[in-house]
């Protein structure tokens, strides 16, 4: 059987049928992980404690209560801390770093137990690479080395949840966690050729999950297909009193409309999404964009309005904004949120200093990579007296723009359709010299951040040399149930999520 | 922005950047803060700056948890990862003389 190639829902029937056992699941992974180590996708794996946390899961099973995700395993991004495995957010700041807790997001997938009553009972796999803090667009910037795409080695696996998706594409995972503060899910999934979710900001805890620009990280799920990212969004999010930006209402089950038609009482009609206006911003299809995302986007738009949604143009004025309003924002809240590295209460210590300044200053150069460094520099500046006002103030006036602007839009619209990134995964080397070459790379994903909204990625389609294409979903607040129910819908209406790069590689 | 800027803001952040790293950092910086430039062109006039997105759709009001003891004792975890420690405390090297 295999089970690199079987979405997670189909992996809980055979569970629930005794088909399979956890154990059996998780040894199956744990082997794949050993036989793909090429692809630099996991930091730190440990088969002792992945193979108890499946033993738990079994006997959860067996003793008939089990959940629906229960046994099945998962690979936790690098940034969410685990008591066991290391966290590190792929920094030698944190190298061999051992959290006391777990975040909130790998305790609700966890095995139950008597402080996680509600656990999902999924088994983790292990951490997955990233970019450094989260900090990039191509999993260049780990400390552990680039993560290749599974699709083509030659080529960079979009970042920064770059090892997440790495290790589902080539059926490392079923499925796995990333966080998205500028792209960092859905740019790798467009590039890996899978399915993945922001939720809108405040709908999954960000407890425990290493901060990096806290008004615009949030956690979602990869994976095959919409229907495992709902299901996995489901357990993922929840209201958590220890993280104050936690919406009451995160909880809900995002699986509910997927086999549902748009309007109600249209099921299992031939055009399912019959009312359903979709909305194609013509600055995401404006000069920059490849010929070929261009095509299969709209081809993707084409099948969408096969089944029914109508297509319409709308207009994100702001959209080239985004990126210096985002690289003023982010850089801002991460000068202040890596400050706390320090060598004094974790993480590492230069061995000869000669006063605590020093001690400092030694460490976090020691310790931060480049791009992380470039961060916080940034930041530092745009918060200093008089440039407060020009920079950090006017990007925070324009976010409010932006965040106006999809507003305008969804007058028009319910969802918005356009590319995930102008271009398919480049390869390794070809922007890493060029900070700002790689973050006009981010120029349809930052603007979603900046708003709050919930945006997914979902596969539409290959160019020439067999590189996956995404399309992006951007809908309303708390419309995550909405967005999978439409890329739900275009997956039973085509083929493009089956391909499988483990058959490539 | 200047070499005299860059070695500021290294100092703020507690970075250290000798004279060749801060002279190849500074294009860099450049470039993106020209990129940022873009954002003046822009009439922001009477707008309020957007801190949060949440505070866009809704007044957050500041959740507040029941005054209760959540927490047991974690010291001799929490301390676990801690670089020097002696007797429960975080060791630096000497403050005051």
């Amino acid at each position: 059987m295999s089970w690199h190639n079987t979405p997670i829902a189909l992996m809980a029937k055979a569970l629930a049928a005794k088909e399979v056992s956890s154990k059996e699941l998780t040894q199956y992974f744990l082997d794949r992980i050993d036989a793909g180590k090429q692809w630099n996708a996991y930091i730190d794996v440990n088969a002792h404690l992945s193979l108890d946390q499946a033993n738990k899961a079994d006997l959860l099973i067996s003793a008939g209560k089990a959940g629906k995700l229960t046994g099945i395993p998962v690979a936790h991004k690098d940034v969410f801390v685990t008591r066991g495995w290391k966290s590190t957010a792929a920094s030698k700041i944190l190298a061999g770093y051992q959290s006391p807790f777990d975040a909130t997001v790998v305790a609700n997938l966890g095995i139950p137990d008597e402080g996680n009553p509600n656990g999902a009972g999924m088994v983790c796999l292990g951490k997955t690479n990233m970019d450094e803090f989260a900090m990039g667009s191509s999993n260049e910037n780990s400390a552990y080395g680039p993560v290749l795409n599974p699709w083509n080695a030659a080529h960079v696996a979009g970042g920064s949840s770059g090892g997440s998706a790495a290790a589902v594409a080539a059926g490392l995972a079923p499925i796995a966690t990333g966080t998205d503060t500028g792209g960092s899910i859905r740019q790798p999934a467009a590039f890996c050729g899978l399915t993945g979710i922001k939720p809108t900001y405040g709908r999954v805890s960000r407890y425990g999950m290493i901060a990096y620009a806290s008004s615009l990280d949030q956690a979602g799920p990869m994976g095959k297909t919409a229907e495992d990212c709902a299901l996995l969004l489901s357990a993922m999010s929840s209201h958590d009193p220890r993280d104050s930006t936690s919406l009451a209402d995160s909880g809900e089950d995002y699986s509910r409309y997927l086999n549902q038609a748009w309007q109600e009482g249209d099921a299992h009609s031939a055009r399912p999404l019959e009312g359903l206006r979709v909305g194609l911003p013509k600055e995401f299809f404006a000069e920059g964009l490849a010929a070929d995302v261009a095509k299969s986007v709209n081809e993707a738009a084409k099948i969408l309005e096969s089944l029914g949604a109508k297509l319409v143009e709308v207009s994100l004025p702001k959209t080239k904004l985004s990126i210096p309003v985002y690289y003023v924002l982010a850089p801002a809240e991460a000068s202040s949120n890596l400050s706390r590295f320090d060598g004094v209460r974790y993480g590492h210590r230069a061995n000869d200093y000669k006063d605590l300044g020093d001690m400092y200053q030694k460490s976090r150069t020691e310790g931060f990579g480049p791009e992380v460094r470039r961060r916080i520099l940034i930041g530092t500046y745009v918060l200093c007296h008089g440039y407060y006002d020009a920079y950090y103030l006017q990007a925070q006036k324009i976010r409010r723009i932006i965040a106006s602007d999809f507003q305008a839009a969804f007058k028009e619209c319910d969802v918005i359709l356009g590319p995930v990134a102008p271009d398919v995964a480049w390869r390794l080397g070809e922007k890493s010299k060029d900070p700002v070459q790689m973050y006009l790379e981010d120029i349809y994903t930052l603007s979603t951040n900046l708003a709050g909204l919930p945006a997914m990625s979902a596969p539409c389609g290959f160019n020439a040399n067999n590189l996956p294409i995404g399309m992006q979903l951007i809908g309303n607040y708390f419309s995550e149930a909405r967005l999978l129910q439409i890329a739900h819908q275009y997956q039973l209406a085509s083929d493009w999520h089956l391909r499988s790069a483990s058959e490539v590689a | 922005m200047k070499l005299d800027d860059v070695q500021r803001i290294a100092h703020l952040s507690r970075l250290e950047l000798n004279q060749a790293e801060a002279e190849a950092v500074l294009p860099q910086l450049q470039a993106i803060f020209s990129l940022v430039e873009e954002m003046q062109a822009v009439d922001t006039t009477g707008l309020e700056p957007l801190a949060h997105p949440i505070l866009f759709l809704r007044e957050l009001a500041q959740p507040l948890r029941a005054d209760e003891v959540t927490e047991t004792d974690h010291r001799a975890e929490n301390m676990k990862s801690a670089p020097a420690q002696q007797d429960g405390y975080f060791l630096v090297p000497k403050v005051i003389e």
